[in-house]
């Protein structure tokens, strides 16, 4: 290409003065991202409280519009963003994914608040969808109940912040350029309850175990039954690592402060290993640390032995604990041996 | 039912009878149908269902009960206190011209789960036996449209039975043992193989899976119509078009949807369907402590949360005052409480004034205005109770906390005077200049418009007597000529001693709605005013007995706390039963959602008005989505 400076300048655009003798270099994905993150429409729709908050984010005190997102559009043929603001019932779900489907792409889905990032304080309810996340790919999650505007703001930068990352050059980044369009999110069915149809395998599979089983109702989890904690067990626990101290001390004549200060930590641990669980076993679990002067090796080993809750949840926890223990007695085990091979 | 000649003579006698000779009389009326609820701690009388419409039209007709506030089923499935699992709907009745409720009982058992409908004696038991039905399952002979109406039709079971267990279902009532005082948090998508919140029956076919809910709510409308049976008088051929408006319509206030019938323009028939919002407020509610409920009752009318704050505390108050251990709140806590519910009134009112103009067509020009106004309440209430939304700020027996004697609300500045200021100052010249100004305003610039009286005078027309009859509250019964304030027909908290009036206005159109709204800011400003000084020779008083705040115990019974909100009456029917002596969690919960219940009579408002008035009818009412489903 032989082009004058000269026939670069003369262009049907007047260009100012100041500017006609430079030259600006940028990349076609930042003129591009430049475009698209300062004209950003979002969907003008809302769902609950959040949207008042997007209300007022919209007027005049907080004004969005400085951000070119002021143009709210109530089709979503028009739309580049759809703030999910409000809690997304299983009836709403539907109409919902259906109009994310409606939009064309390039398209953001931005979760306002607590209910549309995971369910918020109505997840337990009955007909309350946990998060628009299960349906739909969610570019930024803003917390709050409600977020207040600067919060909405902040969300919203935040998505400038994504687009400005996005590279012409990533097909990743930019699948709306790929080979085809993309499939639609299937749009969920109101039948007994809702059904996603991307688990109809999983709910046809559970339908036929259910029938075999016989139950009243498909795809429940019952956990465990909560047993009543055996008041005996945390006895043993806590009775060898009162005993042992005697003797270790013995075996050790000094006074290894370091020594005595792990061992406490390990009882305190196995304490809370089995205190939850435990209710009516104070006393056992009391004489523990007072009495623990030295390492203990048997206690982390007796306390790994402890029954199962009955709450996997709380197992998990009395795993974590309990190993922390043992851990703690071993390293206390380790120093009183090298101290008494030293000595 | 006929009347005889010599009760209507009897007629203005019975119209005065108090509540309890109201019932002494009902049951020298009907010895066989009635009895008294001797429940502890409960009130008013069990009527035989057999005749319970008989019993219904003559209180009604003849003692005058003419405003049927709240109907509600109760589920006493397993309830110690009782001999026998039934269920039970609750009417409250009151009179227009003020006064206490006459509450009715009908128990049905819950095999057959039928009871008469009370719709042909007020329309306004429409929506609310539907409720009834669809979360109850309690079937009402004689509805004319015993259709779901917050669940979808297909849904399984009536999910508010006390034996019907959510996908999530983890224990009866908090605090749940996993989290208190282990606090052993595990995530609820566990509890179900699918990961997320479903749960099916075991008879679900696979085979068929549609969504029936559409095709049951058009199956009323007639659609595919004849074309040559529908000839208007001038001899042109016309199909009716049915329209869908919604649930996500930019007009609809919310997820609302309407399914209207059209000939040309015209509405020939309109159907209000909801529940894309029902969040189970009441199923939470019936889980949740007394004190949990708090914050969710903001999310109500998300609007004016201190409004809902106030009705619930109210309620649970009322429980509490059987017991021997109760304090009332203190004037102090009673005046703050007046303060921030009529702020709340300002807010609630400006905004829906806006929204109705929005509707109008003058898109968002006015309403900036007005949320500029009500970011400055807004910033009152988070430097009073720590969020601009949702407050979350009163408790049984008083307030969480007093007035900030200094503002710091650095994160909602408007300039650099909020960042630092007296609080009393910012509230008094709020309430003495800025708010007063900006009602003139509104006033100067809305109330003689041309286009404002065209588009609005004479439209969404509802008659005082069909305003009662719809159950309808707030200002849509006051601009019908019903002059029925809550503060002052049962008064609660101070308002007896303060000085203000009842707007009212006769015509009951859509401009007579905005004049109410628009005069009780007026009065709202007036009561106000009168609150300075009181706050002001109240400070330093404690402002809730912390004792009370946050025990947990409520006494049996059952009450019905009610308070006048920007919406209309905001009503919670408490049930303290279960436990033997006093209850941490309540049995029932409902709200009876003014929102909810006047969108009764929006079919009959849009009835042979014009499409294009639709949304201008409905953002009259002024309904919030969280409050109408809940």
């Amino acid at each position: 290409m032989d082009l004058s400076l000269q026939q670069l300048n003369t262009t049907e655009f007047p260009i100012p003065t100041d500017l006609q003798d430079n030259v600006a270099i940028t990349s076609l994905s930042k003129i591009y991202n430049w475009g698209r993150r300062n004209s950003m429409w979002p969907m003008l729709f809302g769902l609950a409280c959040c949207a008042i908050e997007m209300i007022a984010t919209a007027s005049s005190r907080f004004d969005f519009s400085r951000f070119g997102m002021e143009v709210m559009r109530a089709t979503p043929r028009q739309a580049d963003l759809m703030i999910v603001s409000g809690t997304v019932t299983k009836k709403m779900v539907v109409p919902i994914v259906r109009l994310y489907n409606q939009m064309p792409e390039p398209k953001y889905v931005l979760a306002m608040g607590a209910c549309a990032s995971g369910g918020g304080p109505f997840k337990e309810g009955y007909n309350v969808v946990s998060g628009i996340d299960t349906y739909l790919p969610v570019d930024v999650y803003v917390p709050g109940c409600p977020p207040t505007p600067q919060a909405l703001l902040y969300g919203l930068i935040a998505l400038q912040r994504k687009i400005d990352g996005q590279s012409l050059a990533a097909v990743d980044d930019i699948p709306w350029y790929g080979v085809g369009a993309a499939d639609p999110t299937p749009v969920p069915i109101l039948g007994p309850d809702i059904i996603d149809p991307r688990q109809m395998d999983m709910i046809r599979r559970q339908a036929e175990e259910a029938a075999k089983k016989g139950s009243a109702s498909i795809g429940v989890r019952t956990l465990p039954a909560i047993k009543a904690a055996p008041v005996a067990v945390p006895a043993k626990v806590a009775k060898p690592a009162a005993a042992a101290p005697a003797k270790v001390a013995a075996a050790t004549p000094e006074d290894d402060k370091r020594a005595a200060a792990l061992a406490r930590k390990a009882a305190r641990a196995a304490k809370q290993g089995t205190a939850p669980a435990a209710g009516d076993a104070p006393v056992a679990v009391e004489e523990a640390p007072a009495e623990v002067a030295a390492p203990t090796p048997v206690a982390p080993a007796a306390a790994v032995e402890l029954p199962s809750s009955g709450k996997p949840w709380e197992e998990a926890e009395d795993i974590r604990e309990q190993r922390k223990a043992a851990a703690l007695a071993r390293k206390a085990q380790r120093a009183a041996k090298r101290d008494s091979s030293g000595g | 039912m006929v009347m005889a000649q010599p009760e209507v003579m009897d007629a203005p006698d019975l119209r005065t009878l108090s509540v309890a000779e109201s019932i002494a009389h009902l049951k020298e009326k009907f010895p066989d149908a009635i009895s008294n609820d001797t429940r502890e701690g409960y009130s008013g009388v069990i009527v035989d269902k057999q005749k319970l419409v008989e019993v219904a039209q003559y209180v009604k007709e003849t003692l005058g009960y003419d405003y049927l506030s709240s109907a509600t089923a109760v589920d006493y499935l397993g309830e110690g206190n009782h001999s026998t699992d039934h269920l039970e709907m609750v009417y409250h009745t009151y009179r227009t011209t003020g006064g206490t409720a006459l509450v009715m009982k009908a128990q049905t058992d819950r095999e057959t789960a039928e009871l008469p409908s009370l719709v042909p004696v007020w329309r306004g038991a429409d929506f609310q036996e539907r409720e009834a039905w669809d979360l109850y399952g309690i079937k009402f002979a004689g509805h004319p449209n015993l259709q779901r109406i917050l669940m979808w039709e297909g849904f399984h079971g009536h999910p508010m039975r006390k034996d019907w267990k959510e996908a999530y279902y983890e224990e009866e009532t908090k605090p749940f043992g996993s989290r208190w005082p282990g606090g052993h948090v595990h995530r609820a998508e566990e509890k179900t193989i699918f990961g997320s919140n479903v749960k099916y029956p075991a008879d679900l076919d696979l085979g068929r899976l549609a969504d029936i809910s559409d095709d049951q709510l058009y199956q009323g409308f007639g659609m595919g119509v004849d074309t040559h049976q529908m000839i208007d008088h001038n001899g042109m051929e016309t199909d009716l078009l049915v329209v869908n408006m919604g649930p996500h319509h930019p007009s609809t206030h919310g997820v609302f949807r309407m399914v209207i019938k059209l000939d040309g323009e015209t509405i020939t028939q309109l159907e209000p369907v909801m529940g894309y919002l029902h969040r189970n407020h009441e199923k939470i509610g019936e889980r949740n402590t007394y004190l949990h409920n708090i914050p969710f009752t903001d999310r109500l009318d998300y609007i004016s949360s201190m409004g809902n704050n106030h009705g619930y505390v109210l309620a649970v108050e009322k429980l509490m005052a059987l017991g021997k251990k109760y304090e009332p709140p203190t004037y102090r806590a009673e005046v703050i409480r007046v303060l921030m519910v009529e702020l709340t009134r300002i807010v609630n009112h400006l905004w829906a004034i806006g929204f109705w103009m929005n509707d109008l067509g003058a898109f968002f020009t006015p309403v900036l205005y007005f949320i500029q106004e009500r970011e400055r309440i807004l910033d009152f209430f988070e430097a009073t109770a720590g969020s601009r939304m949702m407050c979350n700020y009163m408790r049984f027996g008083g307030v969480f906390q007093d007035i900030p004697e200094r503002m710091h609300s650095a994160m909602n500045l408007i300039n650099d005077r909020v960042r630092d200021t007296d609080s009393m100052k910012f509230l008094t010249e709020m309430i003495n200049e800025r708010i007063p100004r900006t009602i003139d305003e509104l006033d100067e610039y809305l109330t003689n418009s041309e286009i404002v009286k065209t588009r609005s005078i004479g439209v969404g027309y509802i008659s005082p007597e069909n305003a009662i009859n719809y159950s309808a509250a707030g200002p849509l019964l006051r601009g019908s000529g019903v002059a029925y304030d809550i503060r002052k027909a049962e008064p609660y908290s101070i308002y007896p001693e303060l000085d203000f009036d009842v707007a009212v206005e006769p015509a009951g159109d859509m401009y007579a709605r905005y004049l109410v709204r628009l005069n009780e800011m007026r009065e709202s400003v007036r009561i106000l005013k009168q609150l300075l000084p009181r706050l002001e020779y109240t400070k330093g008083q404690p402002v809730s007995d912390n004792n009370m705040a946050y025990s947990g115990k409520v006494p049996l019974g059952e009450s019905y706390g009610r308070v006048e909100n920007g919406k209309g009456e905001l009503g919670y029917y408490v049930v303290s039963a279960g436990d033997k002596k006093s209850t941490a969690n309540a049995w029932r919960y409902h709200v009876r959602a003014p929102s909810f219940i006047n969108l009764t009579p929006l079919g009959l408002m849009c009835q042979g008005g014009k499409v294009a008035d639709i949304v201008a009818i409905l953002g009259s009412i002024d309904i919030v989505l969280g409050e109408t489903d809940r």
